[in-house]
């Protein structure tokens, strides 16, 4: 053996003792042995990366890179031997230190898990950035009109454009939010909209996330920890910055405050430090510099609400409300909810404080209410969808029942009122008994189910056992709606992580990625010499 | 600022200075078996009568041996005063109001808890336990450090200040309580080496011999008594501790007294006066069992004044 190897082995060893040190007082996810070994043997770079038949974020199908991805994929070729792996661990290391976690378990087991990171960035160019911007706008101006409309004139029921069974049946709609009118008209101030690409790159719109989406603090955190680690590869892409969203936030809901209040309180209602959350309610908080509170802090007097100080109550002004909106006010909704501010709704509807966003907007959010989208934008803005929908199957239409019943092998079935990756079944992927599962479910209660056709999705270059290998990604970019609509340039990549999967979810083992919306002239790039 | 948020934070500063003075007192009294004479009827005992806890120890073990009391007063998740509660419940408070802590210092109170934990979870009995008690003392210096040096000196940094100046009282003084106490019974011994010994190892649980040497060089019961209860200098001692309780008191009220917020403010200046009032000697004749008893009710009630006026 030569001394060279010999220098690389006891290297090796030393790292592993460190890291067994770390574990000791951060839990770490222990890293796979075989990970290191390969990376010295075997650079990382995209010679052997194939992209399969598959739509590549980076790559296109001859296996040239596409060209706002050039940049970044030259960068990562001229990488010294291994470099990539260690900066990935450097960057999850700093993301289990600033206690990052999606989920937290009982105590007693101590296991904290950050939402895994993969260091190879999006690239989305200024052409498809701006198609993505301006659907965006639409759908989110068409589903507030929506909004305002079935809990007022209900014009587009009485039309037969929605049936009307539909929303009424719903237990997303909320009657006691009928005839109510928010501050500034808006009902939906903050967007979550989940989109993916298809095997020929078109974006469409899988999910709508109105009622408290999350996963922006991933966002600005995935772009501080790549900022910090790896600043060389964006002085070659032109990268246009995040971290101006809690400014945006802020505005916008400083906005909402009554015009005359001249200095209003703005506070974050989060439902406490074991919702999975919490760690962005807090981290939103302390990035606008605002109060956290909790429903036991909020009180409400003589027509006001008020948060209980160490110097008295104190008045509250606009509630970024973290909670579900079932949640908020025991008196009219949820009676035995202890997360909420008894009375609240009152002071809501007199506007004595705004909500943000307002109850009652997760009937637009329903996964039936969604295959109506393009119908509203037609009907109230007089447009196409510029990001259609995936095509679905309405398990309520006879004709629909019929189709998804007999195909159901080939589609992917979700029920009408879960999230995170539970209720579907991917009909490729699943197993006969597990079909005939669903086909009875969908025969029991077809209001609650739709269907849609297993999309290709499109892939990313990702890290996996020290080797790029394409995984499936989608895209949730975050819109607020103040005086304007703004949608911030990035947003919160998934990544599959198991091969093959089509589901994205943290709670299912995805991960997620830093996205780069590349600058035009006169936009703003990201500067890494500016602190974090 | 919130009251949960005060509340939260003053409790995190006490439930780290509750975990900090156990670890202190376990590795004191690991000193103090090494340089026993054999026989002594059980050493670990007073430890024990320290907590207050008894009864609670008794339910659930048989013998009071430095295994036990170890496992109780370290590692025990049942009992509520374990050094690993204490720091559970600390972690608790400081994880619902982390965005009014500096991040440095969220990370300490994560990392010492794990620290602890771990040791908790492992089956193996310690391999130093001074070692490892004395890195719990270390890791909460440290976590003082950085509250001090990156936090603002704001409300609620008072808050955390008076929170671990109250803690740190109480268990200045309950240890004096448990010291003399046992110490009684060994009145002929007065000024013999094993005397010598236990009242050196009080002054050690409190960091408090080098500073008493310098000004004492001889162990005397009525100076010792003085030093830890009435010296208006050394951090650890009883009215050291309610003074500055009555400095930050006075920072978050700003000076001016509200009705709201009038009774902690009077009762601290009663206590303070109290102390700078008396002298050991006095102590000595009030009887010292008595004395203790009285200060530690007061500042009960000063906990509860400070609860109902900032924390409702």
């Amino acid at each position: 053996m030569t001394p060279v190897a010999n220098g690389g082995r006891y290297l090796l060893g030393y790292t592993r003792l460190w890291r067994a040190k770390t574990i000791v007082f951060f839990n770490f996810v222990s890293y796979p042995e075989q990970l290191e070994v390969s990376v010295l043997n075997d650079p990382i770079s995209f010679e052997h990366y194939k992209t399969d038949q598959f739509f590549d974020e980076l790559i296109d199908s001859a296996g040239r890179p596409r060209p706002d991805a050039a940049p970044l994929v030259e960068a990562i070729n001229r990488l010294p031997s291994g470099d990539l792996i260690r900066r990935q661990a450097a960057i999850e290391r700093s993301l289990h230190r600033m206690g990052i976690t999606f989920t937290v378990y009982g105590d007693a087991s101590g296991t904290e898990k950050i939402m895994p990171f993969d260091i190879v960035p999006r690239v989305i160019g200024s052409m498809l950035w701006r198609h993505i911007e301006a659907g965006l706008k639409q759908r989110i101006k068409a589903l507030n009109l929506f909004l305002d409309d079935i809990y007022n004139g209900q014009e587009i029921l009485a039309d037969g454009v929605v049936p009307r069974a539909l929303i009424e049946n719903a237990a997303t709609f909320l009657k006691p939010c009928i005839g109510l009118k928010p501050p500034r008209g808006v009902w939906c101030h903050i967007t979550g909209t989940d989109l993916i690409r298809d095997a020929d790159g078109a974006v469409f719109v899988l999910e709508d996330n109105l009622r408290c989406p999350s996963g922006v603090s991933y966002v600005l955190q995935n772009r501080a920890v790549m900022k910090r680690n790896f600043p060389q590869i964006f002085s070659t892409s032109k990268v246009r910055p995040v971290n101006d969203y809690p400014a945006h936030l802020y505005q916008m809901l400083r906005w909402l405050a009554r015009p005359e209040i001249a200095n209003p309180t703005v506070v974050v209602l989060t439902p406490g430090i074991y919702n999975s959350a919490y760690y962005e309610h807090s981290f939103l908080a302390h990035q606008m510099g605002v109060e956290l509170v909790e429903g036991r802090d909020l009180m409400v007097d003589d027509g006001f609400v008020y948060m209980r100080t160490t110097e008295g109550p104190q008045r509250v002004d606009v509630i970024y409300r973290r909670v579900d909106d079932v949640f908020i006010d025991p008196k009219v909704f949820r009676k035995d909810s202890v997360l909420g501010v008894e009375g609240l709704m009152d002071v809501y509807r007199n506007g004595n404080v705004a909500l943000a966003n307002a109850p009652g907007t997760g009937v637009a959010d329903d996964k039936v209410v969604y295959a109506y989208v393009p119908d509203m934008i037609r009907y109230y803005l007089n447009e196409t969808a510029i990001l259609p929908n995936v095509k679905t199957y309405i398990c309520q239409r006879d004709e629909d029942r019929k189709y998804v019943l007999a195909h159901i092998d080939q589609l992917v079935v979700k029920a009408a009122n879960e999230s995170g990756g539970y209720g579907m079944l991917i009909g490729p992927h699943s197993t006969k008994e597990e079909c005939a599962e669903f086909a009875d479910k969908i025969k029991k209660d077809p209001r609650n189910f739709i269907a849609q056709p297993t999309l290709s999705l499109s892939r990313m270059p990702t890290v996996v056992d020290g080797l790029l290998q394409g995984r499936h990604v989608d895209l949730r970019p975050y819109v607020l709606h103040g005086e304007k609509i703004w949608v911030m340039p990035g947003g919160l990549t998934r990544v599959a992580l198991k091969k093959g999967s089509l589901v994205v979810n943290s709670s299912q083992g995805g991960g997620s990625k830093d996205t780069w919306v590349v600058a035009e002239p006169g936009q703003t790039a990201v500067d890494t010499q500016e602190q974090n | 600022m919130l009251s949960r948020v005060a509340e939260s934070i003053y409790w995190m500063a006490r439930y780290i200075e509750r975990a900090e003075n156990t670890a202190r007192f376990i590795e004191v009294t690991l000193n103090l078996v090494l340089d026993q004479p054999m026989g002594v009827d059980e050493p670990w005992r007073p430890l024990i009568n320290a907590t207050g806890d008894d009864e609670i120890f008794n339910e659930s073990y048989s013998v009071a041996d430095a295994e036990s009391v170890m496992r109780f007063m370290a590692f025990d998740r049942d009992y509520q005063n374990s050094i690993i509660s204490a720091l559970r419940i600390a972690r608790e408070n400081a994880r619902s109001v982390r965005e009014s802590l500096s991040s440095e210092a969220f990370e300490q109170i994560n990392t010492l808890y794990h620290f602890v934990s771990n040791a908790a979870r492992s089956d193996q009995s310690l391999d130093s336990p001074t070692e490892f008690f004395d890195s719990i003392r270390r890791q909460c210096h440290l976590l003082t450090g950085i509250l001090d040096a990156t936090m603002s000196h704001n409300t609620g940094w008072h808050f955390a200040n008076m929170g671990r100046l109250l803690e740190r009282a109480d268990k200045t003084s309950r240890i004096l309580d448990v010291k003399y106490f046992t110490l009684l019974p060994t009145v002929d011994s007065v000024g013999t080496a094993i005397d010598d010994l236990q009242w050196s190892s009080l002054l050690f649980s409190i960091s408090g011999f080098e500073a008493y040497r310098r000004e004492h060089h001889m162990i005397l019961s009525d100076k010792v008594v003085d030093f830890v209860m009435l010296h208006e200098q050394f951090p650890r001692s009883v009215r050291f501790c309610v003074d500055n309780t009555e400095t930050s008191l006075l920072a978050i009220t700003n000076g001016e007294t509200t009705e709201r917020h009038a009774l902690p403010t009077q009762r601290v200046a009663a206590l303070r006066e109290r102390l700078a009032s008396t002298t050991a000697n006095e102590i000595l004749r009030f009887g010292l069992h008595e004395f203790v008893d009285s200060i530690q009710s007061d500042m009960n009630e000063i906990g509860s004044a400070i609860s109902e006026s900032y924390f409702r």
